[in-house]
C-alpha cells in the first residue's frame, strides 16, 4: 500500500469533514437534510476565485506567492469577503425559501424536495455563468515536500489541514462554551421548548446558516486550490457529506469532522485498491454500512 | 405536411408517457405513502439497462445476446428494480425519513457510476445500442411506427393507472394513507407501517422500472448520460404540478412538463449562439429549479391535487358539498 493515500485521504477527509459539519449542523437544528449544502461548497469557492482575480487585476502584487504557497494577499482576503458573501447567499436562500417552507409548517421532506431543487438552480446557475469548465486559483505548480515515511504533501495541503483542524476546535468551543452555543444545543433538542425557554429561535437559525456557509466556503476553497473549481464539484461531495454526517453521529461536530476523515481515508485507499473510478462509490458503501450496523453513528445517541 | 406533424406530435405524447410511468411509480412511493425517493434516475436506469442485456443479440464486448422477447426484458426490468428498492428500503425505511432520501441518492451515484465503469456488463460511456423496438417491422413508415408505439404506451399507461386507482382504493391503499398522515393511529389498529411501506416503495420502484424499460426500447439506444439528477427533478417537478396523490395528475403533469420542457428547450436554444448551448441547457435548468421551489411554496398541492376521500364507505352517496364537511369534521 502507497502511504501517500494516507496523505491524500487526509487532506480530502478534512474537506469533506468541514462540508459534514455544516450538513450535522443544519440536520440537528433546522431538522431536514440539506441537499444544497454541496453547491454553498460550489459557491463559496467561485466567489473567492472571483474576488482573488478582480484583487489580482487591481494590482499584480497581491497575486504573488507567500512564501512556500501558492496563494497571494488576494486570496486571503477573497476568503474573507467570500466567507462573508456565501454567508449572504446561505440567509438569501433561506429567506427566500426554506424560511417561508418552515413559516408555512412544511413537512421535513417538503424541506428535502426544496433543498434538492434549491440545490440544481444554485449549481445550474454557475454552469451557467462560468461553463462547467475547470478554475484554477493559481497555475503555478507546486513542489511537494517529502514528510519522511514516503510520505509527501505541498504546503498548501499543510495549510488546508491546519486551518481545518483550527476550525473545528473552534466551532466545537463555540458549541459547547458560549451562549449562543447553548441556545444552539437547545434547539436541536426541542425547538418549542427552547423558544418558551427565551432562546432566541431565529437568531440561531441564522447562525447556522452563517456557520455553515462559512465552513463550506473554506472547505471549497480548499478544494479550489488542491484541485481544481467546478460547477459539479458540490454535488461530488454531497453524498460523502452525507456519509460523513451520519457517520458521525447528527449533531455532533466532533463527530463530523472524525468521520470526514474516516470518510476521506477510505476513499484514498479504495482508489488505490481497485481504482479511481470508483471513488464516489465509497461514500454509498460506508453510509450502507453506518445504516446496517449502526444507524446514530459514532457519537450519535440511540435513535430518536 | 400534416402527416409529418401528425408523426411528431405522436412522438412527443409517447415519449410524455413514458414519464407518465415514472410519475406513476413516484406517485405510488411519495403521493400515497410519502416516501421521498432522490434517485428516481438511478431506479429508472436499473429498469433500462436490466431490459436492455436480456433482449439485445449478441455483442462480444459485453455481457448479453440472450435475445429474449420484449416483454420479457420489460417485466425483467421491473422485478429487478423492485428487488433494487426493496433492499434500500429495508435498509432505511425504519430509520428517519430523510434517511431514506440519502440512501437514494447514493443509489443514483452508484448506478450512474456502474453503467460508466463496469463495461463488460453495461457497455460502459458508450451505453448500449440496437435494443429492439416494437413493431420494427413498421419502422419504414414513420407514422403507423410511431401510431403503433403510442397504442402500446397509452395501453400500458391506462392498465398501471386502473391498477393503481384500484390499489389506491382497496383497503392496502387506505392503510397507506393512514400511515402517511398518523403513523401512531396506523400502528394502534395493528397496521404494521414498515412492512406497508416497504411494499410500496418496492411496487413503486419496480414501476419506475418498466419505465425506464419501455423509454430504452422505444428510444432503441441507452448511456449512462440518459440518467442523470437531472432526470429525478423532471419526474419530481411532473409529479409535484400535476399534483402529488393523483393518478390522474401524475399523467397530466407528466405531459405537461415534458411539453413545457420541450418547448422552452427550443426557445432557449434559438436565444443562444451555437457555441452557448451548454449555457443555455444551464439557464432552462435554473428556471425549472425555481419553478419547482415557487409551486412547493405557493401551490404544493399541485394542478389536481389528492382525492380528499377515496373510500366509498366514508360519506357514500354524498354530495361533494357535504363530503367536505364531513371532511372537515372529522379532521
Amino acid at each position: 500500500m502507497n502511504p501517500q493515500a494516507l496523505m491524500d485521504g487526509l487532506v480530502a477527509g478534512s474537506m469533506i469533514g468541514l462540508g459534514a459539519v455544516g450538513v450535522t449542523l443544519t440536520y440537528s437544528i433546522l431538522r431536514f437534510a440539506n441537499f444544497a449544502h454541496g453547491e454553498f461548497i460550489a459557491w463559496g469557492a467561485y466567489f473567492a476565485m472571483v474576488i482573488a482575480a478582480a484583487l489580482g487585476m487591481l494590482s499584480g502584487g497581491l497575486s504573488a506567492p507567500l512564501g512556500p504557497f501558492s496563494f497571494g494577499w488576494a486570496l486571503i482576503v477573497a476568503t474573507v469577503l467570500a466567507v462573508a458573501l456565501n454567508g449572504g447567499l446561505a440567509l438569501l436562500v433561506d429567506a427566500l425559501l426554506f424560511g417561508r417552507l418552515r413559516a408555512q409548517k412544511s413537512t421535513v421532506i417538503i424541506m428535502v424536495m426544496a433543498s434538492f431543487g434549491a440545490a440544481l438552480t444554485l449549481r445550474s446557475l454557475l454552469e451557467f455563468i462560468f461553463t462547467s469548465q475547470p478554475l484554477y486559483f493559481s497555475k503555478a505548480l507546486q513542489i511537494a515536500m517529502p514528510l519522511g515515511g514516503g510520505i509527501r504533501a505541498t504546503p498548501d495541503q499543510l495549510l488546508s489541514l491546519g486551518v481545518a483542524a483550527v476550525l473545528v476546535v473552534a466551532v466545537h468551543l463555540l458549541l459547547s462554551r458560549t451562549a449562543i452555543g447553548r441556545a444552539m444545543r437547545a434547539v436541536s433538542e426541542n425547538p418549542q421548548l427552547a423558544g418558551v425557554a427565551g432562546v432566541e429561535v431565529r437568531k440561531v437559525i441564522r447562525i447556522v446558516w452563517l456557520l455553515g456557509a462559512a465552513l463550506a466556503c473554506i472547505a471549497g476553497i480548499s478544494a479550489g486550490l488542491i484541485v481544481q473549481i467546478r460547477p459539479q464539484m458540490g454535488l461530488d461531495l454531497l453524498l460523502p457529506l452525507f456519509a460523513a454526517a451520519i457517520l458521525g453521529g447528527i449533531g455532533s461536530v466532533p463527530g463530523a469532522m472524525l468521520a470526514g476523515l474516516i470518510v476521506g481515508l477510505a476513499e484514498a485507499f479504495a482508489v488505490q485498491l481497485v481504482g479511481a473510478e470508483w471513488r464516489a462509490a465509497v461514500a454509498f458503501v460506508i453510509l450502507v454500512l453506518v445504516l446496517l450496523l449502526r444507524p446514530q453513528g459514532i457519537f450519535g445517541r440511540a435513535a430518536a | 405536411m400534416s402527416l409529418d406533424l401528425l408523426s411528431y406530435a405522436a412522438f412527443f405524447l409517447t415519449m410524455a408517457l413514458t414519464y407518465g410511468i415514472i410519475c406513476l411509480g413516484l406517485n405510488v412511493q411519495w403521493g400515497q405513502t410519502g416516501l421521498f425517493n432522490v434517485g428516481v434516475a438511478g431506479f429508472v436506469a436499473v429498469g433500462a439497462y436490466v431490459s436492455a442485456i436480456l433482449t439485445t443479440p449478441d455483442d462480444p464486448n459485453r455481457l448479453g445476446g440472450f435475445g429474449l422477447p420484449i416483454a420479457v426484458g420489460w417485466v425483467g426490468g421491473a422485478l429487478a428494480t423492485s428487488l433494487v428498492s426493496f433492499l434500500i428500503g429495508a435498509l432505511t425505511i425504519r430509520l428517519r425519513a430523510d434517511y431514506l432520501a440519502i440512501a437514494t441518492f447514493g443509489v443514483a451515484v452508484v448506478v450512474q457510476l456502474v453503467a460508466l465503469n463496469l463495461e463488460p456488463v453495461t457497455g460502459g460511456p458508450f451505453g448500449i445500442g440496437f435494443i429492439p423496438r416494437p413493431f420494427a417491422d413498421y419502422a419504414g413508415d414513420p407514422l403507423v411506427f410511431s401510431l403503433a408505439n403510442l397504442g402500446v404506451l397509452i395501453a400500458i399507461v391506462l392498465a398501471l393507472y386502473l391498477v393503481l386507482e384500484r390499489l389506491a382504493r382497496s383497503p392496502w391503499g387506505r392503510v397507506l394513507r393512514a400511515i402517511r398522515e398518523d403513523e401512531e393511529a396506523a400502528r394502534a389498529l395493528g397496521k404494521n407501517a414498515t412492512k406497508f411501506r416497504l411494499q410500496a416503495f418496492a411496487i413503486g420502484g419496480g414501476i419506475m422500472g418498466l419505465a425506464g424499460a419501455v423509454q430504452a426500447h422505444f428510444i432503441g439506444f441507452i448511456a449512462p448520460d440518459n440518467y442523470v439528477p437531472m432526470l429525478t427533478f423532471q419526474v419530481w417537478a411532473m409529479l409535484i404540478v400535476g399534483g402529488s396523490g393523483n393518478n390522474k395528475g401524475a399523467i397530466l403533469g407528466a405531459v405537461l412538463v415534458w411539453g413545457i420542457w420541450a418547448a422552452s428547450a427550443a426557445v432557449v436554444a434559438d436565444l443562444f449562439p451555437p457555441g452557448q448551448q451548454a449555457r443555455a441547457a444551464a439557464l432552462q435548468i435554473v428556471m425549472i429549479g425555481v419553478a419547482l421551489c415557487a409551486i412547493l411554496l405557493l401551490r404544493p398541492r399541485g394542478i389536481l391535487g389528492e382525492e380528499r376521500v377515496v373510500s366509498r364507505h366514508v360519506g357514500g352517496g354524498a354530495s361533494a358539498a357535504e363530503r367536505k364537511t364531513a371532511d372537515a369534521n372529522s379532521a
